[in-house]
């Protein structure tokens, strides 16, 4: 049996370079977790369906289990560790949208709340201050079998708000 | 779930991508990957090689000019909506990509990957088709220009050669005193359609003078059906005429049944808002 080709790849994530060997058929998702140790990012479907995977690619929201880790070369990716606000803490302080979350009980088992986190973020970039419709509309492609979703709308609504306050200097 | 092994190209150029696509039989080309990469996750497709087009130079343009809007093989659907300028010039574009899938998906799945996947419950293949538009491939043999109505073979199979890359696609601008709409019945908005129809109407004054119907998802390929006789005369069934030319599949998601009841439903409602498309154009024409 002959050895996979390595491909060396320079993964540029959450700001910082990730040097990794991997085969081609490596997924983002999986060279994410495995190769880079961010864990954060979770993997439920694997063929772009449940939303789980989510990250941010340049900004964009995309599936990270319908990419190539080898076709992600050029781009900067952010997973849900990298949404975390530096306050000059060790720990950093939550973005709006996770303290969104923790506020609202947006999240039970916590499986599908990485992809909500990515998505809702880009989201509110684009729409910073969304309807009831709108935020349903923002999260329509992301799956969650605890929360029935209501607690997801009123975070994304709430996460707005944050970023209002934040804005303002409120918070 | 991981992919089969492949070997990977990255190219540069279009002519190496050409050439290497030229020399490997079993390779595939890779854009978005939105709707390859499911089938490799789960073992559908098993190609020998990968050749990645995200790298080449001046694929990823949305131009629009006079005649119509030219969509490069790497813009994404998201750019494509995104385009108030091709919205303008062709409004069922917009209209049948809010449809397709979900924004997240839109971001990276491409518009001409769409199309030459040819998947018959997919939007943008039938709009090709319902719009008369075409798609330029290349190889290393040269270029060509493929009409749409010559474009779907087969379910998911298109008459694209092997060696061959589509490069652009091109939607015609709606013409003066036409109009065109588009509705679909899916059990979530972003999830396949269970039946999906665009109109394509054209007037004069009151008159319709030529009315065609595209569906999706009802037969395994795009298929597109004159409608003119059957809204001309008073007593004619657009939606029977469709049907004669179609063949609704059953599967998982709805019976043959129900997709033919869907037919009967969305054919005059969506030629009804065609029609009235139309005629606020015609309107606009003449109080701009």
């Amino acid at each position: 049996m002959t050895t996979e080709q390595l491909h060396d790849v320079r993964l540029h994530v959450n700001g910082s370079v990730h040097e990794v060997q991997v085969p081609a058929r490596r997924l983002l998702s999986d060279a994410l977790r495995h190769d880079c140790g961010l864990t954060g990012t979770h993997v439920g479907c694997e063929h772009g369906v449940c939303g789980a995977c989510t990250v941010l690619v340049d900004g964009t929201p995309m599936r990270s289990c319908l990419m190539l880790a080898v076709s992600a070369v050029d781009a900067e990716i952010t997973t849900v560790e990298g949404l975390t606000e530096d306050d000059g803490t060790a720990q950093g302080r939550l973005s709006p949208v996770q303290q969104a979350f923790s506020d609202c009980h947006g999240l039970q088992c916590g499986f599908c709340t990485p992809g909500f986190l990515t998505t809702i973020t880009a989201g509110l970039r684009e729409t910073p201050d969304p309807t009831e419709d709108e935020a349903r509309e923002m999260i329509a492609g992301n799956l969650c079998r605890c929360t029935g979703y209501q607690n997801i709308v009123k975070s994304v609504l709430r996460a707005s708000e944050i970023v209002a306050e934040r804005e303002r200097g409120e918070a | 779930m991981k992919p089969a092994p492949f070997a990977y190209l990255r190219p540069a150029t279009l002519e190496e991508a050409l050439a290497a696509l030229a020399g490997e039989q079993g390779a595939k080309v890779l854009a978005g990957g939105q709707s390859l990469v499911p089938l490799l996750n789960m073992r559908l497709a098993a190609p020998s090689m990968l050749i990645d087009i995200n790298a080449l130079p001046d694929l990823g343009h949305v131009r629009v000019a006079e005649d119509g809007v030219r969509v490069g093989a790497l813009a994404r659907h998201a750019e494509v909506l995104g385009s108030a300028e091709a919205e303008q010039a062709q409004p069922l574009l917009a209209m049948a990509l809010r449809h397709v899938a979900h924004p997240t998906i839109r971001n990276r799945g491409t518009t001409v990957g769409s199309i030459v996947h040819a998947d018959a419950a997919a939007e943008v293949p039938m709009v090709l088709r319902l719009l008369e538009g075409s798609v330029d491939v290349a190889s290393v043999r040269g270029r060509r220009t493929i009409p749409a109505a010559e474009l779907f073979a087969g379910p998911l199979e298109s008459t694209l050669a092997h060696d061959e890359i589509a490069v652009e696609a091109f939607f015609p601008a709606l013409a003066p005193g036409a109009g065109v709409a588009f509705q679909e019945i899916a059990r979530r908005h972003g999830d396949y359609a269970l039946v999906g129809v665009a109109a394509h109407v054209e007037t004069d004054g009151e008159a319709v003078t030529r009315a065609r119907v595209g569906f999706v998802s009802v037969s395994d390929v795009p298929v597109v059906v004159d409608v003119t006789d059957a809204v001309q005369d008073p007593a004619g069934d657009p939606a029977a005429t469709a049907l004669a030319e179609l063949d609704p599949a059953e599967d998982i998601h709805a019976t043959a049944a129900y997709r033919t009841h869907l037919v009967k439903v969305l054919a005059p409602r969506v030629l009804a808002a065609a029609t009235d498309h139309a005629r606020s154009r015609a309107g606009e024409a003449i109080h701009p």
